[in-house]
């Protein structure tokens, strides 16, 4: 997993609520043996046409935001399937966070094991930011993961969000919960020896 | 201390705790299927690492399979491919594979339970949302990411923060017509798909109590729908009857043993829950959705809502022009195409037994295709030896081969675009049965007289 410390960058505004996992990758392009190339194939059926042509009124095909690396999403974000094929995508097609005031739970998970930061704001300040970006599609936003901190222009104070501090040390130091597991083995060992409950 | 059913299964499997509240969780019972698996494989090869208890792993294809010849070699190459990898992993690696053509192959949450691998007081995960199917038995079981799959492959573990807990009781009896799929659409349509997030659900009450477990898994199966971690029911004479005898229960005296402990397994009087809820089950009226998620349901006979602005209008605005409805109109007369029983949710030999007593003796409308895939080989051989398979195809019901299937469409069993389904699955996603289809989730009755009618009715005009 890369390391994620700091990020500038613009944002792509998705207002849509209860986004779930079958749009950001839709099921027929789950057939890949690879955690590669899902990027070409995010939002796939809102983006494109049924014969390949981008759609010119979804987001990521307009030009305004060709780049940016947040994408900025309505309340319950990655619901659905457990596919983590959907943070992949994301991160695939190049995003880094998805913003949005809260997330299902497993896609929550799958985007911390994949380096992609979900980072939960209250519904006030995401309306806010929706505002922002549509005043200035150009608008920056600057996260700081140690300081848990996401700057906006203009705004006089910097958002604090929370973040698992366990997950915040893994994101900022490219770690994943596997080799933590492992290092548990003589624990999990002796659990395994006195377990009474399998018949 | 008093304890919910879930501390008490919670607190067997905690490893440790450690700092920032984590817990080292132990798994007992892990499924995989094609689609979710050959990348942890993958990345276990990569590091170095082995499965550290190939015995507690059951694998079988279900996701990409096709419904109908599946004696042949399967004719997408994508998805033939993800099937042999499977294959493949599971010889390398020593994992039993229920593959195409084993007698026990089937949807990986129908296939656990019919074979005593599901249990109760045990802890399951499996790469696909709907593990919570499991939860029927009194089993923490829960979808889990690729990522995770590897962890637990690795270390038989996972690194979790504990779910809050919630219960919601149904009681009450309930009216004809209402099924298992119809509590299940009422509780998410009055939760909305985000009002269980964070929560492991515990399903309690007179009405649940009443349910088979094939109907007990229906409710659990959709709790994710909710957005909840997963659903619990406590086991019961229910459960204990459903899984005697089973080909992985416990036998002889480890049976006793083991209903000894099962009987156990429920909250505590004077427990407490971070959120309850009621509700009555007898007020409760067959339901269908007219919406892109399964939080939007009504009662088949109710009008659609009209909404009043809000954050969420963008959305429903969006949801009723994908489907081709306006608010406040009522969804009866309207014309189905597509009938689909099958999927996690309701593929299960009671869904096909609702179904043919429904059609025997009656005629699909001609417009209409519709489906049946059972769950698994043992659903279908089942249906063949009650002479269900006679029943539907007379009613012109086709019944195919076990898997997902139409449910999310990754083999070819795909709604045409702008089509309408009735479909007993689980999720109505913009496109999720093939590209621009139009799903109404409904029970397998509902499917079963819309299928004969060709459009949708008020069914409780058409119950003997």
């Amino acid at each position: 997993m890369e390391k994620f410390q700091t990020l500038r960058s613009g944002v792509v505004p998705l207002p849509i609520e209860n986004v779930d996992t079958d749009q950001i990758i839709p099921a027929r392009f789950l057939k890949a043996t690879t955690r590669e190339g899902f990027g070409s194939n995010l939002f796939a059926d809102w983006r494109y046409t049924a014969d390949g042509q981008p759609k010119p009124d979804f987001v990521l095909n307009d030009a305004r935001y060709q780049g940016h690396q947040i994408l900025l999403a309505g309340k319950n974000f990655g619901c659905g399937s457990s596919r983590e094929h959907a943070a992949w995508a994301l991160y695939d097609a190049g995003f880094r966070v998805v913003v949005s005031s809260y997330f299902a739970d497993i896609f929550r998970g799958n985007a911390l094991n994949t380096g992609l930061l979900p980072l939960q704001a209250s519904d006030e300040v995401l309306q806010g930011l929706f505002a922002v970006v549509a005043q200035d599609p150009q608008a920056a936003l600057t996260v700081d993961l140690q300081a848990q901190t996401l700057t906006v222009p203009d705004w006089t104070e910097a958002i604090h969000f929370e973040l698992d501090p366990y997950k915040k040390e893994c994101l900022i130091n490219g770690y994943d919960d596997i080799d933590f597991l492992i290092s548990q083995e003589a624990a999990i060992t002796a659990f395994e020896q006195q377990q009474s409950w399998v018949f | 201390m008093a304890k919910t059913l879930f501390d008490k299964i919670w607190d067997a499997h905690v490893v440790r705790e450690v700092a920032g509240g984590l817990t080292v969780f132990y798994i007992d019972r892990h499924l995989i299927h094609e689609v979710t698996s050959p990348q942890a494989f993958d990345e276990l090869t990569a590091r170095g690492l082995t499965l550290r208890r190939p015995g507690q792993i059951v694998a079988t294809a279900d996701h990409n399979v096709p419904t109908r010849h599946q004696d042949q070699p399967i004719q997408d190459p994508l998805s033939r491919s993800q099937v042999d990898k499977l294959t493949e992993n599971c010889a390398r690696f020593g994992v039993e594979l229920y593959g195409l053509g084993h007698q026990y192959q089937g949807i990986v949450h129908v296939i656990g339970p019919e074979l005593g691998i599901t249990q109760p007081g045990l802890t399951m995960v499996c790469g696909d949302s709907h593990t919570s199917t499991h939860g029927a038995f009194g089993t923490i079981a829960f979808g889990i990411g690729t990522s995770q799959v590897t962890q637990v492959m690795a270390s038989q573990c996972l690194l979790l923060d504990k779910p809050k807990r919630m219960r919601i009781t149904l009681d009450g009896a309930l009216r004809p017509g209402v099924t298992a799929k119809d509590l299940i659409l009422y509780m998410i349509s009055q939760l909305g798909t985000g009002g269980a997030t964070g929560y492991f659900v515990e399903y309690a009450g007179s009405a649940i109590r009443g349910l088979s477990m094939e109907g007990r898994m229906t409710v659990c199966n959709m709790s994710i729908e909710m957005g909840a971690r997963g659903g619990l029911i406590a086991p019961d004479a229910t459960t204990f009857d459903y899984l005697a005898g089973r080909r992985f229960a416990p036998q002889g005296e480890n049976w006793d043993r083991a209903v000894a402990y099962w009987q156990t397994l429920y909250s505590d009087e004077d427990a407490v829950f971070d959120a309850e809820l009621q509700f009555d089950a007898s007020a409760i009226q067959p339901m269908i959705t007219y919406g892109t998620n399964p939080g939007m349901g009504i009662p088949l006979a109710a009008n659609i809502p009209v909404l009043n602005g809000g954050s969420e209008a963008t959305s429903f605005d969006k949801s009723l022009r994908y489907m081709g409805f306006q608010p406040g109109e009522s969804l009866l007369g309207k014309e189905i195409n597509y009938v689909f029983i099958g999927s996690c949710t309701n593929s299960r030999i009671e869904d096909l037994r609702t179904v043919a007593a429904y059609v025997r003796g009656k005629q699909k409308a001609a417009h209409v295709e519709a489906i049946i895939v059972p769950g698994s080989k043992q659903v279908e051989q089942q249906a063949i030896a009650e002479g269900l398979d006679k029943v539907l195809a007379e009613a012109g019901f086709e019944l195919r081969e076990p898997g997902c299937s139409a449910c999310l469409a990754m083999n070819d069993d795909k709604i045409p675009a702008g089509a309408y389904c009735v479909s007993t699955s689980n999720r109505n996603f913009e496109g999720r049965q093939g590209p621009g289809a139009r799903t109404l989730l409904a029970s397998p009755l509902v499917a079963a007289i819309t299928a004969v009618e060709g459009r949708l009715v008020d069914i409780t005009q058409y119950l003997n």
